[in-house]
């Protein structure tokens, strides 16, 4: 077999499984601080328990988020040593940045808050808490502008053979880092906030406490809400941004084959057909490209040929186009997994504060299914990211092919590859259980004993998180 | 001093750190599923690094970020060459790391017997990698010209490098148990007092083979001059009076010295490498160097502002972190987890 192939398959398997646990750390942390913030201001015991049950959870995916992140920081050096050479100067102090100003932060904090309930004073737990929420924002912001990098590389100039920075500067205020960032940001708060308030719905179905749990849903579903509207906005600044920066990754995403006429029309659904360049059979609604591409109702969209030629022209010879059938599709399923969890989000807010709720079981019933929305979302997202640069690891500078590590072989990288694959697919299994055991539990809080009220509670909290 | 020359230093404390803190993470991973008799025992013995081991794996991660940072041919070459090792360390890492979130939520024997295996699994594996990887670094890799390594894994395993892992394990053993007794009280402390008489004197002739072999195979140790040998001496002998503090019941000096053995160890390795990152045992002119693996000026310059200025903050939360959970570990306290 093919070692890039391999190299590849893991680099996309071990990532994708990375980012299932990421965002909810990001999301889940922001509203956990949240939680913990009115039960300090308001006194009420409610938001503490709250904190408590949706905490453990939230550990159990932070672990596994953090012990498939040191794969990540050292897979780079493992399979893609020529790249690491390449682009280290520019692309590792991000990595080192984030080790100091996040890793450290979040991990030290972490503990301190596992740990802290009865060791500290409520105004040093709960800030504690907001660190650690701090620190997964900035670990997304310091990863994201090494991504930015290769997506749109700046700040740099060529040093012999390897890239050398010239200006963090540029790196930090490159377009793409901002187009990015906010998108991916709100896109965790609402993974994090869909998980909380699928958990809720489902705990609201089965009659469990329902008073705490219509407050947890109440507050994840604003959050998911305001965030899924917010996407919005930042997916289509990023859109825009993409359509100058990488045009043949928009052009793929929408199977545009031709230049489009002007003005542009958005394709719904085509029957793509990539050994002729074209669309076999196609559904289309008139100038919503043009929106999408440029925010106005007029502008022609370049298409696949046309840019192909213009690449060969730039780059030199060869096939610039990337998977076009994966990317307009993978496009398609997280636009529309994000407009449904906009319209689920928002009816939710309706009758949450309505106070309608508790009586629509069919909403509630839809909502522990609508946890899965935002992970395929995130994941198609980053499918049309990373493939949609294609064929390029570093746009425009360097070419996947020839950024993989020429001193591991085919068969140590196989091994590796099914190691992982084995290891992770354990761990997705033991989470999944623990997630679902936890929820699934209705003895969290017994509200007739005082001394239970407390899980990490000496006599009764002992048994229930031991 | 140019700026590759400081980060090779700093990459050297981060590396220090690492082995230090995780060492005693590790040796409490490995010997607490045998000296915690029943499951509270045990719990107790793992909540000795409860709060703690995460940031202190973060020295390690941090280390890498700042050798692909700073030494980008350095992370390349290293991380590519021992692929085969580093797979095995990060699912060990992976398999540790969890088991301590896992095994306490689900009050079941074979449940929480699979972690303790794990976390005892996780825990071992890495120290002896380590070691191995250590003596590696001291006896030199296949490098050649083009800075790849050639060959084999099969190669890193010669017996020196096996004593380096023995070695290497018994330190983090030794370590850890000292890191229990200045974190428990009573008949648990008494366990890994008399467990350290057993394991250190082990401890301590590996690690004098260790250095006696280095020392006349290679010219880690004494690269600088002759005198620099005192380090890995100091080193040993700092191990043989933590086992005398050990015997007296004097636990915080037992633990500072075995800590002692670790940094002097470290650093006499990474003092005996300079100023090259990675040898060479193909040619000397092969060899990665602070010079010829570093990134350009600027970068190095970016990296010594934020360093300088994010250290310190990371340096003083982790130790206040420390001093919030500096009471002892006790069996009635409310084992949280």
């Amino acid at each position: 077999m093919d070692p890039l192939l391999i190299a590849r398959l893991q680099f996309a398997s071990t990532t994708i499984f990375h980012y299932f646990f990421v965002p909810v750390s990001i999301g889940m942390a922001l509203t956990i601080a949240i939680m913990q913030t009115m039960y300090v201001i308001k006194g009420d015991d409610r938001y503490k328990r709250l904190t408590q049950f949706f905490g453990t959870l939230f550990l159990i995916n932070f672990a596994v988020g953090v012990v498939t992140g040191i794969l990540q920081e050292f897979q780079f050096g493992m399979n893609w040593s020529t790249y690491s050479r390449f682009v280290g100067d520019v692309f590792g102090p991000s990595l080192a940045i984030e080790g100091l100003l996040a890793f450290f932060l979040e991990s030290t904090f972490i503990g301190v808050w596992v740990f802290g309930w009865n060791r500290l004073s409520k105004r040093l737990h709960l800030a504690s808490v907001w660190l650690v929420s701090i620190g997964t924002i900035m670990s997304a912001f310091w990863i994201l502008s090494a991504n930015s990098f290769m997506q749109n590389p700046v700040g740099f100039e060529f040093a012999g053979d390897r890239a050398q920075m010239n200006s963090f500067g540029a790196i930090l205020t490159n377009p793409h880092l901002w187009a990015q960032f906010p998108h991916v940001l709100l896109t965790s708060f609402a993974t994090g906030a869909f998980l909380i308030a699928g958990i809720s719905a489902w705990k609201l179905i089965r009659r469990h406490d329902v008073d705490l749990f219509k407050r947890s849903f109440r507050i994840a579903i604003t959050v998911g809400a305001l965030s899924a509207f917010a996407i919005l906005f930042t997916g289509h600044w990023q859109a825009q941004y993409l359509v100058k920066s990488q045009p043949m990754k928009m052009a793929a995403a929408e199977a545009l084959w031709e230049n489009s006429g002007d003005p542009a029309p958005f394709t719904v659904f085509a029957d793509i057909n990539t050994e002729e360049k074209k669309n076999n059979f196609e559904i289309q609604i008139p100038y919503l490209l043009s929106f999408l591409s440029f925010n106005q109702f007029n502008g022609s969209v370049e298409g696949i040929n046309e840019l192909q030629e213009q690449y060969v022209e730039k780059y030199g010879p060869g096939d610039y186009i990337p998977p076009v059938t994966t990317l307009f599709w993978v496009f398609r399923i997280m636009t529309g997994a994000g407009g449904v969890m906009l319209l689920l989000g928002f009816y939710g807010m309706y009758a949450s504060r309505r106070g309608k709720l508790p009586k629509n079981n069919l909403y509630l019933k839809l909502m522990p299914f609508a946890m899965i929305l935002p992970f395929i979302a995130n994941t198609c997202g980053w499918i049309l990211t990373e493939m949609g640069r294609q064929p390029f690891v570093v746009f425009g500078l360097m070419k996947t092919e020839d950024a993989v590590s020429p001193s591991v072989t085919a068969n140590e990288m196989l091994f590796s590859l099914i190691a992982f694959t084995a290891l992770y697919s354990v761990l997705a299994i033991v989470t999944i259980y623990l997630f679902a055991r936890h929820i699934k539990k209705t003895d969290h809080f017994d509200t007739d004993l005082p001394t239970a009220s407390d899980p990490f509670d000496r006599k009764g909290g002992a048994e229930i998180v031991s | 001093m140019s700026l590759s020359e400081f980060w090779f230093i700093l990459i050297t404390i981060l590396f220090v750190g690492f082995f230090v803190l995780e060492g005693f993470d590790f040796g409490v991973g490995i010997v607490s599923r045998f000296l915690g008799k029943d499951d509270q025992e045990k719990r107790v013995y793992i909540n000795t690094v409860g709060p703690f081991w995460d940031a202190n794996e973060v020295w390690l991660i941090t280390a890498g970020g700042a050798m692909f940072a700073a030494f980008p041919h350095w992370y390349a070459t290293m991380f590519s060459g021992l692929y085969i090792p580093l797979v095995f360390m990060l699912l060990a890492l992976i398999i540790r790391g969890v088991s301590f979130e896992f095994r306490g939520k689900v009050k079941d024997q074979r449940w929480r017997h699979t972690w303790d295996w794990a976390m005892f699994a996780g825990s071992l594996l890495p120290p002896i990698l380590w070691g191995v990887v250590l003596a590696n670094f001291i006896t030199g890799m296949p490098i050649n010209q083009d800075k790849e390594m050639v060959g084999g894994f099969l190669q890193f395993l010669h017996p020196f490098a096996l004593l380096g892992g023995a070695m290497f394990l018994f330190l983090t053993i030794t370590h850890g148990l000292q890191f229990i007794t200045i974190r428990t009280t009573g008949d648990l402390q008494e366990r890994a007092r008399k467990l350290g008489q057993r394991v250190t004197p082990v401890t301590i002739v590996l690690f004098l083979a260790f250095i006696i072999i280095a020392y006349f195979t290679s010219d880690v140790f004494t690269n600088h001059g002759q005198t620099f040998m005192v380090l890995p001496i100091l080193a040993w002998v700092a191990l043989l009076f933590a086992n005398l503090y050990n015997a007296q019941k004097m636990d915080f000096n037992a633990f500072a010295l075995t800590t002692v053995t670790i940094i002097l160890l470290t650093g006499s390795i990474f003092i005996g490498m300079f100023p090259r990152v990675m040898i060479s045992s193909i040619s000397d002119a092969f060899s990665l160097t602070v010079y010829n693996a570093s990134s350009g000026g600027y970068t190095l310059k970016l990296m010594t502002y934020f360093s300088i200025a994010l250290l310190p903050f990371v340096l003083g939360y982790q130790a206040w972190s420390y001093y919030i959970f500096r009471k002892r570990v006790k069996q009635e306290d409310e084992l949280e987890y």
